[in-house]
Parts: structure tokens; C-alpha cells; sequence
């Protein structure tokens, strides 16, 4: 199992996020994750990497338990891929620089590697005539493609993408699904949470439901699709598709 | 007419050699204040709690006061209890201690101009904090001070002139001398204003020029 | 410690030098106002040649040190008495900055809205009244307030024209009981720091009472 979840809590204030959040990850294994807004899909990605360090519960990264007390997170995290819903690229840095910038300052790799692997990832999400543009002069499409290369140039063992589509215009969600779409195809393991409910049934290997802190249902799309057996999945996928 | 160039002729190699003190003046506390006012200011973002309010009270304490108080204060006061330094030292030393209070509080406001989630970014990809302040922060944190530190420079270059009440030889006390020698303050000063109305307006080109050199798209304080 | 009670003592010394400062503050700032509108509005609405004019009207008061503008005007041969003097150079360089701080306001104003006011056929005047004026207000209150603490301390410059403010007096107190310069300083230092507390703290609340969703307010 290349990531444990168990029994993950999160409060805010006085506010119960995370109510127990328990679940595994495959190698090459594609999961995504559905729920409505404020079920705590955002949430538990931060905690997994402990962006957001979770109250209660622990995360299992193959061998390496994130949430220990004397955890090396830096080196977990450099093990895996986060792309943000809204982007977070160096403003002050071209497209290749930003790409160049987990090989080069966080794995420590010469430049002339880091650049080589900025090339290849760059290429792999269509981005190669844009190299000496900066972020601002990219479109949102864009510019997550290349929150998506940075991610990968550091080579990690699983991408977390927390709704990487929400905050680009609808025409551009397409190419930023296609990317994810490849790298399904190229056997990575991806944990996304999204409400493209087109995406999720035709790229994910499992789908997981959470609703108000708590997974409610997990399973292959085609089940979860069409024979929900939860009555509220039934519902959320009800008012999802009514949207469609 | 003739008289005024006449008698600008006769002084202006004495303010000329006040403006260089002037310019040496400006050029050590500017500085001064960028390197003190960088630090500073990184420290009022990011430092403990400690750092923090030693910082702060620092900042708010010589914003609050008058420059000419706090001349005064280091050459008459310092003098006063036995440390005597000379003018244009404690005239430095105060406009150094101004001007990086002003540039702390620029600085601050240009790091926070910065969008938090690059930070977060770096730190999800297994950088530290200290990587994030070295490769993201901070120069982007130069870039979007300029225009406010630019008029920080001009405006230290302008108070120089308090250092005349002080003593120190530069352009403002060379002016008062040759004005209160040929009884011709006027004409004096106004001469003196031209040297530096030539400064000033041609440093701003010159601080607008490198803001443009530098400048890369998307990086601005949102105004 | 006698210092202290000299101090005390001086109180009503230190009393007046804070209110002639007041006074100069007023009056440099009233005359920074109403000159700074001036070319803020000739270099935001007038001619091409009005432009030209203001705006190096203002680039010459702003390039000025203020202590140079104190003395030249000090100095005419027109026997001005000290106050007067520093009021109107000290006025003229703050126009310089006031002007910059009216003009960003005015230009920060979305022009959508003063089409809006034109297509409904509200004239000029009533345009500049109902639209502009309010909104230029509070967009300007934030500059103009740092503006004000910075010509309150600025006021310690009328020293050198000899102008019985705070620092004049400061000087003063100091020749006459023998004082120590560092504690009198330090004292004069506490005195500017609470009068430039006070008053920023006065106009942040006047903004605060002012201000409508959808304008910026200083970001502290």
C-alpha cells in the first residue's frame, strides 16, 4: 500500500471537519474523491501532507509515518506532487525556472538535471512554447498545466490535486483534465478531489464519497455511478448530474 | 540678472564641494537603510514573538519622532553624557537609524503583497520555510519595493540638509555660510535649490529607469 | 531626578511650543489642500498646457528640501515674520505631496461610473459633486492622513527660522536651567510620538465611519 489514511480527525474553532477519515492508496491506482462543498475534501488533502497537521489519526506513506512526531516531512513531501486550485506559481520566475525549482532547490540536483527534467515535464503537458514566459501572461489553463509540471519534475510516488479545475474559466478546464487524463494513462498514482464528475467516471479506478467529515461510500465508478448503495450518494449524484 | 550668475559663479565651487558631503551622506544611509530596513522588515513578518516586538517598537518609535528631534538627540544628547561624536558621524548614525525604519515598514508591505500560497507551495514540495524566504520571498520582495524605497532615497537624499544644524559641511550649511558671508541669502539658496532640483529630479530618473530594468510582469504592489 | 521635576516644571514652556506647532500644522496643511486640489485638478482635467504646467509646478516643490523653501522664503525681502514664513513654504512643499495623494484618488476612481453619470444626462457640476467628490474623499483619506503626521513632524523644522515650536522651546529650556540635552529631547520625542499616535488614531476613525464596501481601505 503506497498511502495508509487512518482514522484522520480535524476541528477548526469549534467546527468538526474530519470526523474519521480511514482509506488506502495503490501504486498507479487513480482515486477521486466527490462530496459537497464543506464535506472536508480540501481539508483532508492538507492533512494527509500535513500542510494542515491533522488533530487526531495517522498518515502512512509506504514505510514513513507523516503524522510522527519526529517525521521528516520535508522529505515526505518531496515524495509527493500537491497541484493547488490556485496554481501558486513564483510570480518572479519563468515557466522554466518555476519547473526547475523542486529538482534544483529541494532535491538538490545540478542544473543542467534539473533543467533536463523541467524539459521532459514541461513537454509532457504541452507547455514547451512558453518557457520564457512568466506566470501573469499565461491563462489559468496555463498556468496550472505548469503547477502540474512542477509537480512532477519532482519525480514524486503520488499527485494530490485539490480542485485543480475550480478556479479556471469552464473552456479551460478541459486541457488541465486532459494532462491529469495522461498521466493516468502513464500508470501515476493520483488522489484528486473535483466535482468533474466526467472526469472522475471515466479516469478514476475508485471513487471515494465523503459527506460532512466522513467517507459515506467508496468504490469502483461504475458502481458508485449507477448502483450507489448509499441513499445520500444517490442524492449528491442526483444533483450533480441535473447540472451536467 | 547678470549679477545672480555673477555671483553664482563666485560660490558655487564652495557648494559644490557641500554637495559632495551631501551625496556621500545620502549614499551611506541609503545604504544603510536598505540593508538594516531589508532585515527588518523580514524580521516583522516572519520573526518570533520576541524579534517581533523589539522590531516593531523600533519601527514605530523613530517613525514617530522627527529626524531633526533624533539629530539632536544623538549629537547634543549623546554629547551630553560624555559621548562626543563628531556631526557628521551622529548625523549619519540618525539618518541611517530613519531611513531603515521607513524602509523596515516598505519592505513589510512588500512581502505581504506577496500571495501566501507560494510559501505553502514550496513547503508541499519539501521545502523549509528558510528555502521559501530565500527563493521566493526575497527577491520578489526587492522588486516590488522599489517604487517605494525609491522615494525613500530621494527623500533621505533631501534631508540631508538637516545636517547643517549640526554642523556637518554639506550643501545646506555651505549655502548658510556663503549667504551669511556676502549677505545674499536669497540668491544663495536659490542657487543651492537648483543643485538640488538637479539631483533629486535626475535620481528619480534614474531609480524609474532601474524600476523598469528589473520589472517583470505580474510583479507589482496591487495598488 | 531633579531633571524630572525641571521638566514638569516646563510643562506650560512645552505647553505653548505644542500649540504654536498646531497652528503651523494647520495652517501648512490648509494651504497644502487647497494648492495640492488646485494642480491635482489642473493635472488630471486641464490642457494639455495646464498639465505641463502643474505638474512641474509640483515636481519642482516636491525635488525642494523643505529646510532650502524655508529659508529662501524666510529670507524675501518682504519682512515676513517667522510663522508666516514657515506656513507658506512648509504649505508649498506639502501641496506638492497632497496634490500626488488627490490625483492617485481621482484616477483611482473607475471612469465606467462617470460615464454612467453622463448617460443619464447629470451635468458637470453635479457629476463632480455626487460621483467624484465622495469618492475621492475616501480614497484619499489614508495618504492624506500619513501626509498629516508626517507635517506634524515636520513642523520641527520651522527651528531653524526660529519659530517657537516644540523644539525651539526644547532648545530653550535646555540653555536656561543647564538641562540635560538627552533627557529633554527624549522628552520632546515622547511629546511628537503621542501628538502623531493621537492624531492618526482621530483620522483612521473618521475613515472608518466613512467608508463603504468596495473601497480599499489602508492596509496597515
Amino acid at each position: 500500500m503506497l498511502l495508509r489514511v487512518e482514522n484522520l480527525h480535524k476541528s477548526f474553532d469549534s467546527l468538526d471537519v474530519l470526523k474519521g477519515i480511514s482509506f488506502g492508496l495503490e501504486k498507479g491506482q487513480v482515486t477521486v474523491v466527490i462530496g459537497s462543498s464543506g464535506s472536508g475534501k480540501s481539508t483532508l488533502l492538507r492533512c494527509i501532507n500535513c500542510l494542515t497537521p491533522p488533530d487526531k489519526g495517522q498518515v502512512w506513506l509506504e514505510n514513513l509515518e507523516l503524522t510522527a512526531r519526529d517525521a521528516d516531512l520535508n522529505q515526505a513531501r518531496s515524495k509527493m506532487g500537491f497541484v493547488f486550485q490556485d496554481f501558486n506559481l513564483f510570480t518572479h520566475l519563468t515557466v522554466l525556472e518555476n519547473v526547475c525549482f523542486g529538482p534544483l532547490r529541494v532535491n538538490k540536483k545540478s542544473k543542467e538535471e534539473a533543467r533536463q527534467i523541467a524539459l521532459e515535464e514541461i513537454e509532457r503537458v504541452g507547455m514547451l512554447n512558453k518557457l520564457d514566459a512568466y506566470p501573469a501572461q499565461l491563462s489559468g489553463g496555463q498556468q496550472q498545466r505548469i503547477s502540474i509540471a512542477r509537480a512532477l519534475a519532482l519525480k514524486p510516488q503520488l499527485i494530490m490535486f485539490d480542485e485543480p479545475t475550480s478556479a479556471l474559466d469552464p473552456e479551460l478546464t478541459g486541457e488541465v483534465l486532459a494532462v491529469m487524463s495522461g498521466l493516468a494513462k502513464d500508470g501515476m498514482t493520483l488522489l484528486v478531489v473535483t466535482h468533474e464528475m466526467g472526469f472522475a467516471r471515466s479516469v478514476a479506478d475508485r471513487i471515494i464519497f465523503m459527506e460532512e467529515g466522513t467517507i459515506l461510500e467508496q468504490g469502483p465508478p461504475e458502481q458508485l455511478f449507477t448502483a450507489p448503495e448509499n441513499e445520500r450518494t444517490r442524492y449528491f449524484l442526483q444533483m450533480i448530474s441535473q447540472l451536467e | 540678472m547678470e549679477e545672480f550668475f555673477y555671483y553664482s559663479w563666485t560660490i558655487l565651487p564652495s557648494l559644490l564641494e557641500g554637495t559632495v558631503i551631501t551625496l556621500q551622506l545620502s549614499a551611506v544611509c541609503i545604504v544603510v537603510g536598505l540593508a538594516a530596513g531589508s532585515m527588518i522588515g523580514l524580521a516583522r513578518v516572519y520573526g518570533n514573538k520576541p524579534v517581533y516586538r523589539i522590531a516593531t517598537i523600533y519601527v514605530e518609535v523613530v517613525r514617530g519622532t522627527p529626524l531633526i528631534t533624533q539629530v539632536f538627540f544623538i549629537y547634543f544628547g549623546l554629547g551630553d553624557i560624555g559621548i562626543l561624536l563628531k556631526p557628521v558621524v551622529a548625523a549619519g548614525l540618525a539618518l541611517g537609524i530613519n531611513t531603515a525604519a521607513y524602509q523596515a515598514e516598505y519592505f513589510r508591505g512588500a512581502i505581504r503583497a506577496i500571495k501566501p500560497g507560494q510559501v505553502t507551495a514550496v513547503q508541499a514540495m519539501g521545502g523549509t520555510k528558510f528555502d521559501a524566504i530565500r527563493y521566493v520571498i526575497i527577491p520578489q520582495m526587492f522588486r516590488i519595493v522599489i517604487p517605494s524605497a525609491s522615494n525613500e532615497i530621494i527623500y533621505m537624499v533631501k534631508c540631508t540638509s538637516i545636517a547643517f544644524t549640526v554642523g556637518v559641511p554639506e550643501l545646506m550649511f555651505k549655502a548658510n555660510r556663503e549667504g551669511l558671508m556676502h549677505f545674499k541669502y536669497v540668491e544663495t539658496y536659490i542657487l543651492a535649490a537648483l543643485i538640488y532640483i538637479v539631483i533629486i529630479l535626475t535620481l528619480a530618473q534614474v531609480l524609474k529607469f532601474v524600476e523598469l530594468k528589473i520589472a517583470i510582469p505580474g510583479l507589482g504592489l496591487k495598488a | 531626578m531633579d531633571i524630572v521635576y525641571t521638566l514638569i516644571g516646563e510643562l506650560p514652556q512645552f505647553g505653548k511650543g505644542v500649540l504654536v506647532a498646531l497652528q503651523l500644522l494647520a495652517g501648512l496643511m490648509t494651504l497644502g489642500m487647497i494648492l495640492g486640489l488646485v494642480l491635482a485638478a489642473l493635472e488630471v482635467f486641464g490642457s494639455p498646457v495646464l498639465k505641463f504646467v502643474a505638474g512641474w509646478i509640483r515636481k519642482l516643490l516636491w525635488a525642494v528640501p523643505q529646510l532650502v523653501l524655508l529659508s529662501i522664503v524666510f529670507y524675501l525681502p518682504f519682512n515676513l515674520n517667522p510663522m508666516v514664513a514657515a506656513i507658506c513654504a512648509l504649505g508649498l512643499c506639502s501641496a506638492a505631496f497632497q496634490s500626488q495623494i488627490f490625483r492617485g484618488a481621482i484616477m483611482a476612481i473607475q471612469p465606467g461610473q462617470l460615464e454612467a453619470a453622463k448617460a443619464m444626462g447629470l451635468g458637470q457640476t453635479k457629476t463632480i459633486i455626487y460621483v467624484i467628490l465622495p469618492q475621492m474623499v475616501r480614497l484619499s483619506i489614508g495618504g492624506w492622513t500619513n501626509e498629516l503626521a508626517s507635517e506634524l513632524k515636520d513642523t520641527s523644522l520651522a527651528y531653524v527660522v526660529g519659530v517657537m515650536e516644540i523644539m525651539r522651546q526644547g532648545k530653550s529650556i535646555i540653555s536656561y536651567t543647564f538641562g540635560n540635552s538627552l533627557v529633554v529631547y527624549f522628552f520632546i520625542a515622547c511629546i511628537y510620538f503621542c501628538l502623531t499616535r493621537t492624531g492618526t488614531y482621530v483620522f483612521y476613525r473618521l475613515e472608518d465611519r466613512l467608508w463603504v464596501p468596495g473601497f480599499e481601505k489602508r492596509k496597515d
